[in-house]
């Protein structure tokens, strides 16, 4: 397998006016892997990867994707990289085939009739071929633009929180075929807010308000963070929450079930503020896994937001 | 590969517009139901040869010559005597009032001129502040007079050519001495139409993919700046092609419009003109943010372009800075272009520069839209 780098960007700022949405943000990933990209609304995601796509030029930084240097060769770039937006970017007023033949003959892919035939067919969608695609609801629709966006077999594909509003069901489905494309060697970057799609991911990014605060795979991510975390099982559990809440080493309280998981960056303090509770009778403390959502609840509380 | 332009990736736009085109029922129906609709409304609203216009006589003696005068003179069609004026100061004010379009006086002595052959005259006033509303009216007046009244008097055939031309008929153009060349409406009309429906609708042709939110997906792929206007453009001239054989068909059947120039240099004009209105329409699309802003853009243009541009008003009569606000609008050279083709039978020679004129529109309009393209979405 080609072991250079799908993607290497160092220190890529993007400014709007006087907001700084993409703030020194570098990133690296392999030929072949699976990468999430993490963060909350309005932290640079959407921005990022449209600078990564040549969609924005960047104020500041560079970097390559693909082996193509991200300022000059952006047209190399697109013909190499399929993107998906956020929001369903294709043509609602013509036919799912009709929308498949544009793109086919967009990228020069011969015979058009061929490709879009067997996109239909890996679809599922040859019977509605002439179905409007605005018609479609939210789950074929993203079916459809990940089809539109595979058909001339990039190298890359940049996924903008592509299975936002989509069912479960299909959000597995749709990953299975991620995974897929992957095996076959394509490089994924795709951004979610869903914590179990973080989890299938190899490698998972995490931006905030701009900023890159953590880079690895989704066990490094939590361990790298340095949290500790008890579960409390028992009774009266609202009360126990209530006397935790502002004791030291004490950051997260999160009811999980019947269950109430605390988590603290401080083991010892967190430690000592549990002593008390664990004597009492009827409840009991042990230590417990930190997740991947307390280590990002962590970063969102400990970032400042700069969009205000 | 070719990076800049391919005819592929131009295809695969140019089916996408036609698709959509076809797809947007209203819009489609406006591109051809307007001008069409215009043409119509406005072919007959703005008439250049009206009849039956209201007119006042005065008369002072009741002989058969002057029965004769107004029974001819009615006969044409164009005069509808509703007053008979006791006075000439009556007439006057009939007309300062604007109640009649023309005043005949018929003078006391007309049957004696007549009867001893000695210059018999009328006179005819005709309200010009609007010359085309009298022009018709007037220039028929000599012929159907005479004959009126070589008739009357029982001339022979060989006779009354003898006598043809003794009567006067004095015509006072009142309000508006000098008129204004008429037959301009229709060929105008025709550059007017083009000029709204294809600046507007190419206008937003970059807007909506923006509002869309597809734009972002086109930009995303390799298609270049020049094959993205051209499949924006091309499929707009095809429309202006059918609108322009359905304007001057209609200008033919409906109007009979005289047509004594080349056809095809008209045409030619033509595709040169609507070349530039597509291309400035695709400007306009590269400059406003949204469709309103392009509506507007386009309403910005398309006022002074009906009013500076001899369209309503003659060029000539506008002051200096106007004329050469006029010289920069399209229309202004489009109109020139059709009248001297369709009404004076200009050839290529004396339209050359008017061509030339437009087709600088088009390039620097499509020089400008490739400057103002914005690739990214920065």
């Amino acid at each position: 397998m080609n072991t250079s780098p799908a993607i290497s960007v160092r220190n890529l700022v993007k400014r709007f006016g006087t907001k700084t949405v993409v703030d020194h943000v570098s990133m690296d990933v392999a030929t072949g892997e699976i990468v999430g990209f993490l963060g909350p609304n309005g932290s640079g995601k959407t921005t990022t990867i449209r600078i990564i796509c040549g969609l924005l030029t960047p104020d500041e930084g560079e970097g390559s994707v693909l082996g193509h240097d991200l300022r000059t060769e952006a047209l190399r770039i697109k013909r190499e990289v399929g993107y998906m937006t956020q929001r369903f970017s294709f043509y609602e007023d013509l036919t799912i085939a009709e929308n498949l033949e544009f793109v086919a003959r967009l990228y020069r892919l011969k015979p058009v009739e061929e490709h879009v035939g067997r996109t239909l067919e890996e679809l599922g969608l040859t019977s509605r071929r002439d179905q409007l695609a605005g018609t479609l609801s939210g789950g074929w629709k993203q079916r459809l633009a990940l089809a539109a966006c595979i058909m001339h077999k990039p190298k890359l594909l940049l996924l903008d929180e592509p299975t936002a509003g989509v069912d479960p069901k299909a959000r597995r489905e749709f990953w299975d075929e991620i995974h897929r494309l992957a095996r076959d060697g394509l490089t994924v970057l795709v951004s979610t807010h869903y914590m179990d799609e973080a989890e299938r991911c190899h490698r998972i990014s995490y931006i905030s308000y701009g900023r890159m605060l953590a880079s690895g795979a989704v066990d490094e991510v939590v361990a790298n963070a340095g949290l500790t975390t008890f579960v409390v099982e028992g009774e009266h559990l609202n009360e126990v929450a209530a006397e935790l809440e502002g004791r030291p080493g004490v950051e997260q309280i999160a009811p999980f079930g019947a269950t109430l998981h605390v988590v603290g960056s401080d083991a010892k303090l967190l430690k000592k503020s549990l002593a008390d509770i664990a004597r009492r009778d009827g409840v009991t403390v042990r230590p417990g896994e930190t997740s991947l959502e307390d280590v990002f609840i962590q970063f969102m509380a400990g970032s400042k937001d700069n969009m205000q | 590969m070719n990076a800049v332009f391919s005819f592929g990736r131009l295809g695969a736009l140019l089916i996408k517009e036609f698709i959509q085109m076809r797809r947007d029922r209203i819009t489609f129906a406006m591109m051809l139901g307007v001008p069409l609709v215009q043409l119509v409304l406005f072919g007959y609203a703005i008439n250049n040869d009206p009849k039956a216009l209201p007119a006042a006589l005065v008369v002072t003696s009741q002989d058969q010559y002057t029965r004769a005068m107004v029974s001819a003179l009615e006969t044409t069609g164009y005069y509808r005597f509703v007053r008979v004026a006791a006075s000439e100061a009556e007439a006057e004010s009939l007309m300062a009032r604007g109640e009649v379009s023309f005043v005949v006086t018929i003078p006391s002595d007309f049957r004696r001129r007549v009867d001893r052959g000695d210059n018999p005259r009328i006179l005819i006033e005709a309200d010009a502040t609007d010359p085309s509303a009298a022009g018709n009216a007037i220039a028929t007046l000599g012929t159907v007079a005479s004959q009126a009244l070589l008739r009357e008097q029982g001339m022979e055939a060989v006779a009354a050519e003898n006598a043809a031309g003794q009567l006067q008929v004095v015509v006072h153009r009142r309000y508006n001495p000098e008129g204004i060349s008429q037959y301009n409406i229709v060929p105008g009309l025709l550059g007017v139409i083009l000029q709204m429906t294809l600046v507007m609708m190419t206008s937003i042709a970059l807007t909506r993919e923006t509002e869309r939110g597809t734009m972002e997906n086109l930009l995303a792929m390799p298609a270049s700046p020049t094959e993205i206007m051209l499949g924006k453009v091309l499929p707009y001239l095809v429309v202006g092609g059918v609108q322009v054989a359905v304007v001057l068909a209609a200008a033919r059947l409906l109007f009979s419009v005289p047509f004594v120039g080349s056809l095809w240099l008209l045409v030619g004009a033509i595709f040169v003109f609507v070349m530039a209105l597509v291309l400035l329409g695709y400007t306009i699309s590269t400059v406003a943010r949204t469709q309103m802003q392009a509506l507007q853009l386009t309403f910005f243009f398309f006022l002074p372009s009906i009013l500076l541009s001899g369209f309503m008003f003659p060029y000539r009569g506008m002051p200096g800075w106007a004329q050469a606000l006029g010289e920069i609008l399209p229309l202004t050279h489009f109109l020139r272009v059709t009248r001297a083709v369709m009404l004076k039978g200009a050839d290529f020679a004396e339209i050359a520069a008017e061509i030339a004129a437009l087709s600088v529109f088009a390039v620097v309009f499509a020089g400008l839209a490739l400057m103002r393209f914005r690739r990214t979405l920065d």
